[in-house]
């Protein structure tokens, strides 16, 4: 099943003869019937494709983050709310700890634990660990209820329905929404096209219940996920476009005012947002525009004596004239005098501006407002994390998106998305400027970050379906009145049908039949070949687990490596309770989650200076890194390691993070201490340490690498290990060479686990020399 | 009912220890030859009548053993056989540095003669020999007998709990090797040093080129105590019973009474050893001889006229060496620290996790071994730190002279996980080093005050914007 959803016809214009009459009411009951169906398919479709990772893995916990968001769930169900809400953590970041409750969205824990209770509640004996994995997949599918009604609202039932389709096997949004992947992107996406959705009904209707439906979209959506800063900049943005392009009206005062209102006071119930929703820099756009729709109030005493129907009236004859906000339109007609009244305008904005940029710049100053995250600034210059940020910079899902991945993720949406932004702009109304602005911002972002693909992938996936759905029906309509034309043949009925099909659709070209019919078939062809790129994205590509590895054996069998588990449960049941456990900070999550362990650093990255500590750790000689361990009472070190398996994205080649990251807190690390010739090495041709041999001289070369406290525990024992067949002991299939230092003996601390492929390695760090 | 049949389990259990733990400590003692043990009979002696049971073997006996079964048989072990090149049986290096490990106690003793095998035991410790192997100390001073190879020194340690309360008025002869101490290892403590003019060199060989030791860096007699300064586990209390001398198994039984108390035991090694470079210390010659001092403090010894001005009948060799003996085996300076509580102020249980700003009560009981049994040891410089990567608060405990510390003190408004942490490191005396590990949290969200007074303005700003919309709201609906 794919897009190609063969619409009905709307209802064809009204023919003379009295059978057809009957039949009308017939179509309209099938339509309903028929959208219902397809609704209902695109639902259970959007659900079962991202069952592919249960059925290739297993049901369990995906990636870093789902492993803390299935912990904090664990222990919501376990000790209520409160206990949940209130939670210090001592086990994560030692030995600062974390305030739990206030440093996370809750929306997602929430969520999934309201499920388990309803479950439980309807007596369904399931496993908490089962609601979370099936979370993603069964928003995913309300996502696409929420993109029906979108699409509807935005051009009509058939976009809607195309758009359901289109939204549920993109494989863009299937990356972070596949059975398991239990992340806040997961709600998120869904809570943010309902946001919209409900602003944009507001903003049609002038209605305060879809608005105040909007601002509790909002408040969940900033319950839920980061990127509800997204919506409160999009949609400031959006009003101010229709302030600009004078399609300022009632129905947006009305809309915008109490969604941002209730919004914010129902967001700033969120402890991590909190104060931040009035104070932050990245919040500031939301409140001017809220003040300037202010300075045009609408709350004019002659509305005293309207009525509802005069009212009406007076918004038809204000917004027929351009300059007409209330609050101005209100002092001009005090002011009778026109002179009078310009040099009001002039001393008020004046004022105001002056006021609100006086405002705005003490805040700034006096760091009442705070200036805006390095995320957000990496946002708007993608270069700015590479140069202030290491830590933001060394995640994968930041980096910018290359031209293939935008390619993998959307496939035929890419040259959709063009042609439905033509549509909208030949059809352009409040609710089309907004998806256009939507998307346009949102492709923006996507193509600075990786991982923002995943909010551009609803709008593309609208506009496109305004492109299939008005294509596809032109295409459809043209067949139709050219067949219905030869049929009756008369040429009253031509004459009268031709001029029907001028008016009632979009355009009418001078296709011949087969021309259509060829066009048609080439969408329908696209449209399949689109679902099969999905599917087959969605089998090979994002359904691993990433902490199971798999891999074709040499005889195509598949391979699988466990050894993630394998070394958190090592940990779970042979180290002490209170051990704490040193990893890169990526492991630490699920080091908490699946080993019980404190960890010193975790993939909440608020702290640099710890992170930066560990790193300093790993790129140091041993003698230093053991300081450093003791200071931080570490007991265990783990590290993970491709060089028997091939794994590529282990601990070696992100080494030059830890130094980079390392390096932005303690200047003794310097990036170039580790290069040779611009390059990481580490084969026979590996930097030897100058700063080594300086700082002791009777150390011998060979018995300190450049690289660090990591690479001896990467290495250890490795060079007597074969690898390949008709390789050299020691070679590193990750990097394909044969590394330079094999004897690498440790000092101060002791292996205490390897797993069975070598993957992740385990080490005590040892108690200090008795006698020295 | 069951609680009392455990605790009557628990005593069958502990019987064996208890009886065992006034039985007299076992001590091995290699010789050279024989001839030592009566030549030495003075100092050997003075260790019998202290209940030390004396286990004396030749150095290259073949039936020697530390250990049996993975259990040590002896509490303390005597080296004075320099010149052995090999030990019989099961002994070399590493088990003899194990059984140092183990936290149990050595004297070695060597002189011109030393071999290597017992110069690398006392390199493994932390004080270097001279690495000429004719060399000894000369000293044109401070000598006795107008010899000027034996040494009378009285630069002792100035420490009331490793030399005893009585202070030791003869010089102590010294005939035989001196060492350096290693500047890398901070736990070796000279004893006994050469005065500033002694030098270490062969005095059968004419001197070509500046001796390498010389003046009061030669150290004579030194001890180490190690300070293997660790925070001990809960899991790890298994481990930790196994020194087995008189002071650990009566914690061992107090702790199997109250495990959380033993959670925070220091869990450091406490092995003391002695190294002389001198054997003939011990003797009997020596320990009789009187001391007819050169002089010590004028200018005329370095012409070569020693002044005889300090007489002594005896010289101080028995006072010194059976006072170090004391201290080595653990009779002095022998700390344990049990009773950890912490608990807020009013209560009694002590809880899983503090919040910021509460009061809280920390005690720690310690005590001194006396060689018979555990007094309260009083002293008024003991500190805690509520330490987090740095301390907090830095606080000294007060003492009610019974062996209780105790402070009381506010948590301060920073969470995170926290250690109480005493750090007690005395000259002479067993190092505590006490850890426990306690989060604390910052507070709930109902534990902020619900109606702030500074906030007063603010409220009835909301509450007075309320009213005022309720009531232009009627105006704005009904005023036609």
């Amino acid at each position: 099943m794919g897009g190609p959803i063969d619409l009905p016809p709307p209802p064809p214009p009204p023919p003379p003869s009295f059978s057809l009459k009957t039949l009308k009411l017939k179509t309209k009951q099938k339509e309903l019937l028929l959208r219902v169906t397809i609704l209902c398919l695109v639902y259970i479709l959007a659900f079962i494709t991202r069952l592919f990772s249960v059925l290739r893995y297993e049901s369990m916990i995906h990636e870093f983050d789902p492993y803390f968001n299935y912990r904090t769930t664990l222990y919501l169900t376990k000790n209520g709310f409160y206990d949940f809400w209130n939670w210090f953590d001592s086990e994560s970041w030692y030995p600062l700890g974390r305030i739990i409750g206030g440093t996370l969205y809750p929306g997602l824990m929430v969520t999934a634990a309201f499920i388990y209770w309803t479950l439980k509640f309807l007596s369904f004996a399931v496993h908490i660990r089962e609601v979370c994995v099936l979370t993603a997949p069964f928003f995913a599918s309300n996502t696409t209820i929420v993109a029906y009604f979108f699409g509807k609202e935005l051009w009509d039932s058939g976009a809607g329905l195309v758009a359901a389709a289109l939204i549920a096997i993109c494989p863009g949004y299937i990356s972070r929404s596949v059975a398991g992947s239990y992340d806040n992107e997961g709600v998120a996406i869904f809570a943010l096209l309902l946001t919209f959705y409900l602003f944009v009904k507001a903003v049609n209707t002038g209605s305060l219940a879809w608005s105040l439906a909007s601002a509790f979209g909002y408040f969940y959506m900033v319950s839920a996920w980061g990127g509800y800063v997204f919506i409160i900049n999009l949609i400031p943005l959006y009003v101010l476009v229709l302030l600009i392009t004078g399609r300022y009206s009632m129905r947006l005062y009305v809309a915008y005012n109490c969604m941002y209102v209730l919004g914010m006071l129902l967001a700033m119930q969120i402890q991590f947002v909190g104060f931040q929703h009035v104070q932050s820099g990245e919040h500031m756009a939301a409140m001017g525009v809220f003040f300037l729709l202010q300075a045009y109030n609408p709350s004019i005493p002659h509305r005293f004596f309207l009525k509802l129907k005069h009212m009406e009236f007076c918004w038809h004859m204000r917004s027929s004239c351009h300059n007409s906000f209330y609050f101005l339109g209100w002092v001009k007609y005090l002011l009778s005098d026109t002179k009078l009244f310009q040099a009001f305008l002039r001393t008020t904005l004046t004022i105001t501006i002056g006021v609100g940029g006086l405002a705005f710049g003490v805040g700034m100053a006096s760091g009442y407002i705070s200036p805006w995250t390095g995320r957000f600034y990496s946002l708007l210059d993608p270069t700015y994390a590479k140069d202030h940020i290491p830590i933001i910079a060394s995640v994968s899902e930041h980096q910018p998106t290359a031209w293939s991945s935008f390619m993998f993720d959307f496939h035929i949406l890419l040259f959709l998305f063009p042609a439905g932004l033509y549509f909208c702009f030949k059809r352009l109304s409040d609710t089309t400027i907004f998806i256009v602005m939507y998307g346009l911002t949102s492709m923006y972002f996507a193509s600075v970050m990786v991982r923002l693909i995943l909010v551009a992938t609803p709008a593309v996936c609208l506009i496109s379906a305004i492109a299939v759905s008005a294509t596809i029906k032109n295409l459809t309509s043209l067949i139709r009145t050219k067949s219905k034309a030869l049929h009756i043949g008369s040429s009253k009925g031509n004459m009268s049908s031709k001029a029907s099909s001028k008016t009632s659709f979009d355009q009418s070209l001078p296709f011949g039949i087969k021309t259509a019919s060829a066009l048609l078939l080439g969408a329908f062809y696209l449209l399949s070949r689109y679902s099969l790129h999905c599917t087959w994205v969605t089998s090979e590509a994002y359904s691993s687990p990433s902490i199971v590895l798999a891999a074709r054996g040499a005889h195509g069998d598949r391979v699988i490596f466990d050894d993630y588990r394998e070394a958190y449960f090592w940990l779970r049941q042979n180290t002490p309770p209170d051990a704490k456990v040193m990893s890169w900070w990526d492991y630490g999550y699920q080091i908490t989650a699946m080993g019980n362990r404190t960890v010193i650093v975790d993939n909440n990255t608020w702290n640099n200076t710890h992170i930066a500590t560990v790193g300093r750790a790993m790129s140091s000689y041993e003698d230093e890194a053991y300081e450093i361990m003791r200071s931080l009472d570490v007991d265990y070190v783990l590290v993970v390691f491709g060089g028997v398996t091939g794994y590529s994205s282990d601990d070696i080649n992100k080494f030059l993070w830890m130094v980079r990251i390392g390096g932005g807190v303690f200047p003794v690390i310097k990036e170039p201490d580790y290069l040779v010739n611009g390059e990481y090495r580490v084969d026979k041709e590996m930097r030897y340490d100058v700063l080594a041999c300086v700082r002791r001289h009777s150390v011998s070369h060979n018995e300190y690498s450049s690289y660090g406290f990591r690479y001896k525990l990467s290495y250890y024992r490795f060079g007597e290990l074969t690898t390949e067949y008709g390789k050299p002991p020691g070679y590193d299939r990750a990097r394909g060479v044969e590394i330079g230092n094999k004897d690498v003996k440790l000092n101060y601390l002791e292996e205490a686990f390897t797993t069975s492929n070598w993957i992740v390695r385990i080490y005590k760090v040892k108690p200090p020399s008795n006698r020295w | 009912m069951s609680n009392h049949l455990s605790i009557i389990f628990l005593i069958l259990i502990l019987l064996p220890f208890l009886t065992q733990s006034f039985s007299p400590k076992k001590v091995l003692i290699l010789l050279d030859d024989f001839s030592l043990k009566s030549s030495h009979s003075l100092y050997f002696t003075s260790l019998k009548n202290r209940n030390y049971h004396l286990d004396f073997h030749l150095a290259t006996d073949s039936n020697l053993k530390l250990s049996q079964h993975g259990e040590y048989l002896y509490d303390g072990l005597i080296l004075f056989s320099p010149t052995v090149q090999k030990f019989g049986g099961s002994l070399d290096l590493n088990s003899v540095l194990g059984f140092v490990d183990s936290g149990r106690n050595l004297i070695l003793a060597v002189d011109e003669s030393a071999s290597d095998l017992v110069k690398e035991i006392a390199t493994e410790c932390g004080v270097d020999f001279d690495e000429d192997s004719g060399a000894v100390v000369i000293d044109h001073g401070s000598f006795a007998d107008g010899d000027h190879m034996l040494i009378a020194s009285d630069d002792f340690i100035d420490s009331d709990v490793i030399l005893g309360k009585e202070k030791i008025e003869a010089p102590v002869l010294f005939k035989g090797i001196g060492h350096a101490l290693n500047p890398v290892n901070s736990q070796v403590l000279k004893v006994l040093s050469a005065s500033p003019w002694a030098y270490s060199a062969n005095p059968e060989s004419k001197l070509s080129s500046p001796p390498s030791l010389t003046g009061s860096r030669i150290s004579l007699v030194s001890v180490v105590q190690t300070t293997l300064s660790r925070v001990a586990k809960a899991s790890e209390t298994l481990c930790l019973v196994l020194p087995d001398n008189i002071g650990f198994r009566r914690i061992k039984a107090i702790a199997l009474f109250s495990p959380d108390d033993f959670k925070i035991l220091q869990a450091r090694n406490n092995a003391r050893i002695l190294i002389s470079g001198s054997l003939d210390l011990f003797s009997n010659r020596l320990f009789k001889s009187g001391v007819q001092k050169a002089g010590s403090s004028t200018n005329e010894e370095l012409m070569g006229k020693p002044t005889f001005d300090d007489r002594y009948l005896r010289s101080g060799n028995e006072q010194f060496t059976t006072e170090l003996s004391r201290w080595v085996f653990n009779e002095r300076g022998h700390l344990k620290a049990v009773n950890v509580r912490h608990n807020k102020v009013g209560e009694t249980v002590e809880p899983s996790m503090y919040r910021i700003t509460d009061d809280l009560e920390y005690s720690v009981e310690i005590y001194e071994w006396s060689g018979t049994s555990w007094e309260p040891y009083v002293s008024d410089d003991v500190q805690i730190q509520f330490y987090m990567m740095s301390p907090y608060v830095l606080k000294t405990l007060a003492t009610d002279k019974k062996g209780l510390y105790y402070t009381s003190f506010k948590v301060p408004d920073v969470y995170g996980v926290f250690q109480f942490k005493v750090e007690y490191h005395k000259l002479g005396y067993t190092s505590l080093s006490l850890a426990k590990q306690i989060p604390v949290r910052p507070f709930r969200h109902n534990e902020y005050e619900r109606f702030l007074t500074a906030a007063f303005p603010y409220y009835g700003a909301s509450f007075s914007t309320m009213a005022g919309f309720f009531v232009f709201s009627i105006i704005y609906l009904y005023n036609k």
